[in-house]
């Protein structure tokens, strides 16, 4: 029993990134019609979004220590950030440590600029084009950003903490009246469990309670009929496509603790990202959703030992194996509408 | 006992009776045509008879064999040729390429693997498809691309392109929607050119009467999923029930 | 000629021409002069230009002809290096009997993919060949490492059996790759003056076989069989209700490409016996659709200019670095020189790919036809200042 609650929750942290990817990509679907093969880049900009800031609260000016000697004897040169000088040491330490979590401030209006450039820019020309085209350009777009990155971040992986109360692990079983040390869990996976169960709430409270989200949702369902009634769609779909934009980057930025951003992260995601909105089923949101965490909780399962002495190299490809299966059998998705992209 | 023969044919979306009890009879080497009101269940009809749709109850035989449960293209190598509303052809494709696929298609079926040999050498399948374009007047634009063709070529070249399968029934769904008055008229006289030329039955759904009355030997009304009357053009004219539920509603 | 008409005949000629004097051509500056960085005419290079011609070939007969876009190639590429390998491994070190197992066995597990994927088309299409490539890849590097070796790949070593050859040469060292005994890494060196030409024994088998795809393409391309791929293309509808049935042809069409592709991955191996997972990742499948858009999908020709262009500018502008650039720059203004260099250098060296990514973008934009329509253009741009030809031009032509 243990054992299957510590898999559940090891699926969670990965499956709430596929299903934050998952939704951002089903709305430029659903809403747009296009198929974005650089919402991976979203993913991986985000998580730089998360490096940037720690960099800056980081930059710092040199003095020289004369009470203090390094090795050779001369007096030591300290760094003191700017945000400690500003804000005193223990305020200033406190910024720092907390970053990640700041870093969702700063880089909501980055996403939302990219998104918004990239739609008016590139995307928009794009409607009309077969989804072949579609998928080619922005393949080619995730080719530029994730090279743009390389070029200023470099290639290596760029370990970004958490704030100190979060790193380290907790007994969770104990908490459930099993043994000690049965079920250990790092706190800030809980965290980001937590925070993309708020954003997708978020994301389903803004769609169904607004004006705005009922015109997207009847956008989504019939855009003609929508544009009949004179309001103007287009408009409202690149704020969507925004909005998309901001929940892969804000499930980067707080994705960086777990694993330390590279560039290739954001392709490495997008590949199993379309798989969970294939097996979801193409523009259902709840559909990517549900299929995010099924998927990352199945992979999971896959990895335990006891399965793989089973079945060898299951957990290397579980995902794709589902998403073989419900493709041939249930093309729709789990959640899918009827006759939408069925063929 | 017709070459085409709907009988009690039921088909449901969801809470929606698209088709209810549908019977048809259509004669052979006749002109039938289906009208009807928006909304009667003639296009769903159709897709029943084509294989696009599988209807919840009832038969539909062709020649005495039922088509249900037959892909498109098996239906379509029974003898049943399709027109589509807006012109479906290959528009990558020169006119004489999209003539020439249906008879290839006539002559090997369903698949034939001839990679190697060059299409230029089939000659015997040019000429026929050469002819055909003689026959409709296409022969000037031959290497052409299809799709920079005018609404009503292109109208032109997918009749011809059913026809050189040589089919014993031709479905045309609205042939001349969104034409011309012009385009219209050739039209019309292409299909009556092509029933006094050829053995061929067709049944055609349609939306302009003009072209109804001057092709149909046999009218079937649709209302609401089921069929109200099937006569000749001259009694449907006068038949109080198709004015009040159709005629009357679009006054054609 | 062959079964060809006079153009696709002439087009054949060029490419034969231009592939057999490679080494001349592509070396057409003096070895020792500053513009020697841009020869491209070394074997290993070379022999990429043309093992990924043969790959791009093969893939514009699904994508080009059908316009099913499978993200998955690289996995029968990286079959057929695996099966190569074996072949050396196990029978002996002719490349004959392993370029003929790595086609049959890409041949059967694209037929094995291509059937399941083919349940599909579009975008569903794309992504089921994705997640098959992905599972090779992922099962290449763990389950699967008896026999790809994993992370080290799959390399010859002195006690493997060799029935029909010798493991170990007399002096003791792994014996190479030959074509009935003749090395495939031997290369005949002509000096004339100041150049250097380089013969290269593999590069010409790549070379012959190449042109052997190309000419095999073309047949394709002309049959009625091509013919009707390009229908499924353009109106698969219409497709149907002819009576015919599009997935057998979509079938035979991408098993096709799939043993093309496992034809170039038997050469890459039979050039440098070594094959690893990393050939079937993804990104090398995303390649071979750069390769086949930027030169013209669909075209004959496209796809070979294609591979060549992307090949020669990955090695040229990986080598540009920034001493280069400053020489380049140098009999500008100091000023000046450092601000191109600081300008150019994220486009060259290590940032090829950030080029590559945008010339993708521009072309898929821009130019949908690639290098092929590009060419066309300026040409009718020429064609149309003489008066006479401007009504031909305006009739549109089949694509090459």
């Amino acid at each position: 029993m243990d054992a299957i609650i510590l898999q559940i929750l090891n699926g969670l942290d990965k499956g709430s990134a596929y299903a934050l990817i998952a939704l951002g990509l089903t709305l430029i679907f659903g809403t747009l019609g296009v198929v974005n093969f650089a919402h991976g880049a979203l993913f991986m900009i985000g998580a730089f979004c998360a490096v940037t800031l720690q960099r800056i609260f980081n930059i710092s000016y040199e003095t020289i220590d004369e009470s203090r000697t390094d090795f050779l004897g001369n007096p030591m040169t300290v760094k003191t950030p700017y945000i400690e000088h500003w804000f005193g040491p223990e305020m200033g330490g406190a910024i720092i440590d907390w970053s990640v979590p700041l870093a969702i401030l700063f880089s909501i209006p980055i996403m939302i600029s990219i998104g918004f450039i990239m739609e008016r820019g590139l995307i928009k020309h794009f409607y009309k084009r077969p989804h072949a085209d579609q998928i080619l350009v922005t393949f080619g777009l995730a080719i530029v950003l994730q090279e743009i990155i390389k070029y200023f971040y470099g290639a290596n992986p760029i370990p970004t903490g958490a704030p100190e109360v979060f790193r380290g692990s907790f007994d969770f079983g104990v908490m459930l009246g099993f043994d000690p040390n049965a079920i250990i869990y790092p706190y800030w996976r809980l965290v980001y469990f937590a925070f993309a169960a708020v954003i997708i709430g978020g994301v389903f409270a803004f769609l169904q309670f607004t004006t705005f989200g009922m015109v997207v949702r009847a956008g989504m369902a019939d855009r003609e009929t929508v544009q009949l009634l004179g309001i103007n769609i287009d408009k409202r779909f690149t704020i969507m496509f925004g909005i998309a934009a901001a929940v892969a980057g804000l499930a980067g930025v707080m994705y960086a603790p777990i694993n330390s951003p590279n560039y290739h992260m954001g392709m490495d995601f997008l590949v199993l990202s379309f798989v969970v909105v294939v097996v979801g089923g193409m523009g259902s949101l709840p559909g990517a959703v549900l299929a995010g965490f099924l998927l990352g909780v199945l992979e999971s399962f896959a990895s335990m030992n006891e399965i793989k002495s089973i079945l060898p190299g299951i957990d290397q490809i579980i995902i794709y194996l589902v998403a073989i299966i419900i493709l041939l059998t249930r093309p729709r998705g789990l959640m899918g509408r009827k006759g939408v992209m069925e063929d | 006992m017709g070459i085409l023969e709907v009988k009690n044919v039921n088909k449901r979306f969801g809470g929606l009776q698209a088709l209810g009890d549908v019977n048809l009879s259509v004669a052979e080497n006749t002109v039938h045509a289906i009208i009807g009101p928006n909304g009667a269940g003639k296009s769903t009809l159709l897709n029943c008879l084509i294989g696009k749709l599988i209807p919840d109850t009832g038969s539909v035989m062709f020649q005495g064999q039922s088509v249900l449960g037959r892909k498109p293209y098996e239906i379509n190598q029974m003898g049943i040729s399709r027109v589509f509303q807006t012109p479906e052809i290959f528009g990558d494709l020169t006119v004489l390429e999209n003539m020439m696929i249906p008879i290839f298609a006539k002559r090997d079926g369903v698949f034939r693997m001839h990679a190697l040999e060059s299409s230029h050498n089939e000659n015997e399948i040019i000429d026929q498809a050469e002819a055909m374009l003689e026959d409709l007047n296409l022969q000037d634009q031959r290497h052409m691309h299809s799709a920079s063709m005018s609404r009503g070529n292109k109208r032109r070249l997918e009749i011809g392109m059913c026809l050189a399968q040589t089919p014993k029934l031709l479905l045309l769904d609205e042939p001349t929607a969104g034409m011309a008055r012009a385009d219209t008229n050739n039209t019309i006289d292409l299909l009556k050119q092509i029933k006094d030329e050829r053995d061929i039955t067709i049944a055609i759904i349609e939306h302009d009467m003009h072209v109804v009355f001057s092709l149909a030997e046999r009218i079937t009304v649709l209302a609401q999923g089921s069929p109200l009357v099937e006569d000749t053009p001259e009694n449907i004219k006068g038949h109080p029930k198709v004015r009040e539920a159709y005629l009357g509603e679009t006054a054609a | 000629m062959l079964g060809l008409n006079k153009r696709d005949f002439s087009l054949l000629l060029i490419v034969a021409i231009l592939a057999l004097c490679a080494p001349f051509l592509l070396n057409p500056f003096p070895a020792d002069s500053a513009m020697a960085q841009f020869n491209a005419g070394y074997p290993d290079l070379m022999q990429r230009f043309v093992i990924f011609g043969i790959f791009a070939i093969g893939f514009n007969i699904l994508f080009g002809l059908t316009g099913y876009l499978s993200f998955g190639h690289a996995a029968f590429l990286g079959v057929g290096s695996y099966s190569a390998v074996w072949m050396f491994k196990l029978l002996s070190m002719n490349v004959i009997p392993a370029i003929l197992l790595s086609v049959v066995v890409a041949g059967l597990f694209s037929l094995l993919i291509g059937f399941i994927s083919l349940r599909r088309s579009g975008i569903y299409f794309s992504i089921l060949t994705l997640a098959f490539a992905q599972m090779s890849f992922n099962l290449a590097y763990s389950v699967l490492t008896p026999i790809t070796n994993g992370e080290t790949g799959l390399q010859l070593t002195l006690d493997d059996p060799r029935i029909l050859g010798v493991s170990r040469t007399e002096d003791g060292s792994i014996p190479v790759t030959n074509f009935f005994g003749l090395e495939m890494r031997d290369t005949y060196e002509m000096i004339v003056g100041p150049w250097s030409f380089q013969f290269n024994n593999g590069y010409y088998l790549c070379a012959v076989l190449m042109l052997l795809s190309f000419y095999i393409a073309i047949r394709i391309f002309r049959s009625p069989f091509g013919m009707m791929l390009r229908a499924i293309k353009s109106n698969n509808t219409r497709m149907t209700y002819t009576g015919l049935n599009a997935r057998p042809y979509a079938l035979a069409a991408f098993v096709i490409s799939g043993m093309y592709a496992g034809l170039a991955g038997g050469l890459l191996a039979s050039m440098d016996p070594l094959a690893g997972a990393e050939r079937m990742q993804w990104t090398a499948s995303g390649e071979v659709v750069l390769m086949t858009i930027l030169g013209g999908a669909g075209t004959l020709i496209g796809p070979v200019l294609g591979a060549g262009f992307i090949k020669y500018f990955e090695n040229i502008f990986s080598k540009i670095n920034d001493s280069v650039l400053h020489s380049w720059f140098s009999f500008m203004p100091d000023g000046l020189e450092n601000l191109l260099v600081t300008l150019v250098h994220p486009f060259v060296g290590k940032g090829w790919h950030l080029t590559l990514g945008l010339l993708f973008m521009l072309v898929v934009i821009f130019l949908p036809g690639g290098l092929v329509e590009g060419g066309q253009r300026i040409a009718r741009l020429f064609r149309r200042k003489k008066p006479d030809d401007a009504k031909k031009s305006t009739q549109s032509t089949p694509a090459e």
